[in-house]
């Protein structure tokens, strides 16, 4: 059962466009991939940044 | 009546309650936004029918469509933050708007690139100068200026300010942009297959697109709600409750 | 003291200053002059070719002559704190940012519109077109020290803001580019042009009404820090 298509290889291939739509896809995957990794980037820097801080007012 | 309503207008614009509160609604918009998008893709992908003219590489649709309509959408909800910031005096505002950037600007690579990619099979070369394209290649510079902006500047409030200023005039600009890309497009070349306007859509088209518009949508919701967070964090970092909040995320890692 | 005659006094300043360091008036000049010597050096001296690019040649040079000069719209007077005083002042203070705004365009896109005729013949510019190119120009760079205006005020504060304000502007250029050079490309083919011209007035006027006061609302953030 693939919907539209008749096998995987079919799916894979998009009638001659797989490049392209995968090539879309694959993007879009990445994009989102860093709307979801990019905040854990800042939380990870905003408590070391805080971290340091502490160890300066303890100094 | 209208004082509960002011009541709980100031209890959202205040950074702390913004912070409790959105924690349980970024959640749920998230997952809404997964489910949503899940669907629509791969409805999209493997159950909407062949297009007539554009063969299988239409299927890019449901990326590119959403992506340009949330880069138009979140530079217009930055301008109206700016204002509002710059109106009401709230920060809050402001913080939202700063986060909603990296966001938009992450939107409009994504339509400028899938845009890229669908014109090599439509038009056989990489870029033309399309007049979506260019326009949309327009927004893109337009928010990389406002985050050049907002990193040049040395005290973030005055980023804050100076970025609502420039959003605003941006946004009285970008209707005159649009239209006139869209005339000088017509005038130089006179109209070829244009990607993004299939006839009359069919209904096992349109469900995915208008799915996949609205989980991109949630989507964003989410993510700005979770930058703003932290940007709330950075910026009060200050005050007793968000230094007992940064103690604790530290205290898990 | 009446209204004009304060806005009066206030351009004669201006123009006072800017004579004082006329040596600076000179370089966007010699930058139009130099951008449109590279050109046919760069792609082709064929003169067939180079008179259908002229008109986007000598308005892309025109604006970057004139965005290069913006730089210095507020700078002195932001490190002297005459900018504050101007923001205290009893005359409204968009009309003052305007009079020095009018003042920049009086003494860079007009120069640089009178000179453009020399250069359009270096380009092989239909001869037919080089009033209508003048006149364009003379409203576009108009509107570009106007929008650049609030670009100038929001990087005023920053010690490199001059390519950051190239950054911020340029994009919102696009649409007086783009109807600039089409109203010189169609007086150059012998069509129509009226329509582009009044659109290039419409952006001006709007620049015009609009702009000064995103530039005063710039300005106070960079006399508050």
């Amino acid at each position: 059962m693939m919907g539209y298509f008749d096998s995987l290889a079919d799916f894979i291939a998009m009638g001659g466009h797989g490049l392209y739509v995968w090539l879309s896809y694959a993007l879009g995957a990445g994009v989102f991939l860093f709307n979801l990794l990019s905040p854990r980037l800042i939380r990870k820097r905003l408590v070391t940044e805080h971290k340091r801080r502490l160890r300066r007012e303890q100094a | 009546m209208w004082q509960t309503l002011v009541r709980w207008f100031h209890k959202w614009t205040s950074p702390k309650w913004f912070y409790t509160l959105s924690k349980p609604l970024s959640f749920w918009l998230g997952w809404a936004a997964t489910l949503l998008l899940v669907t629509a893709l791969v409805w999209g992908l493997m159950f909407a029918p062949i297009e007539r003219l554009q063969g299988n590489s239409y299927r890019i649709i449901f990326l590119h469509v959403p992506a340009a309509f949330l880069s138009q959408a979140i530079y217009a909800a930055i301008a109206v933050m700016g204002l509002i910031g710059l109106v009401w005096r709230i920060k809050l505002s402001f913080y939202a708007a700063k986060q909603c950037i990296p966001v938009g600007i992450s939107m409009a690579v994504l339509a400028l690139a899938t845009g890229a990619i669908w014109g090599k099979p439509t038009w056989g070369t990489w870029w033309e100068w399309d007049a979506r394209l260019t326009s949309m290649l327009v927004l893109l510079l337009l928010y990389l200026g406002l985050w050049a902006l907002h990193n040049a500047m040395e005290r973030p409030e005055s980023g804050d300010r100076a970025a609502a200023i420039l959003a605003l005039v941006g946004v009285v600009n970008l209707p005159i942009i649009k239209f006139s890309v869209e005339w000088w497009n017509t005038l130089h070349q006179p109209a070829t297959l244009k990607i993004t306007e299939p006839p009359p859509m069919h209904p096992m088209m349109l469900t995915p697109l208008l799915l996949s518009i609205l989980g991109f949508f949630l989507a964003t919701a989410a993510w700005v709600l979770i930058r703003t967070r932290l940007e709330i964090l950075e910026r009060e970092r200050k005050a007793n409750w968000a230094r007992e909040e940064l103690n604790q995320m530290g205290k898990v890692e | 003291m009446t209204m004009t005659a304060i806005l009066a006094r206030v351009l004669r300043r201006e123009l006072q200053l800017a004579y004082r360091r006329r040596a600076d008036l000179v370089n966007p000049l010699l930058f139009f002059l130099i951008v449109v010597t590279l050109f046919p050096i760069g792609v082709t001296p064929d003169l067939d070719k180079l008179a259908e690019m002229a008109a986007g040649v000598l308005w892309v040079a025109a604006l970057l002559a004139n965005l290069l000069s913006l730089d210095l719209l507020f700078r002195s007077d932001f490190e002297d704190g005459s900018l504050e005083q101007l923001l205290l002042a009893s005359t409204p203070p968009t009309l003052l940012v305007l009079c020095k705004v009018i003042a920049h365009w009086l003494v860079t896109g007009l120069p640089l519109t009178l000179l453009s005729p020399v250069l359009s013949v270096m380009l092989a510019l239909p001869a037919g077109a080089v009033p209508l190119l003048m006149l364009t120009l003379a409203l576009g760079t108009l509107t570009l020290s106007l929008i650049g205006g609030v670009g100038a005020a929001l990087t005023v504060g920053l010690r490199k803001g001059g390519l950051l304000l190239t950054v911020l502007i340029m994009p919102m250029f696009v649409p007086v580019i783009i109807f600039g050079t089409a109203a010189v490309q169609a007086a150059g083919d012998g069509l129509p042009w009226a329509g582009q011209l009044a659109l290039l007035a419409a952006m001006a006027l709007g620049a015009l009404v609009l702009t000064p006061l995103a530039t005063v609302a710039a300005l106070r953030i960079a006399v508050g820090d």
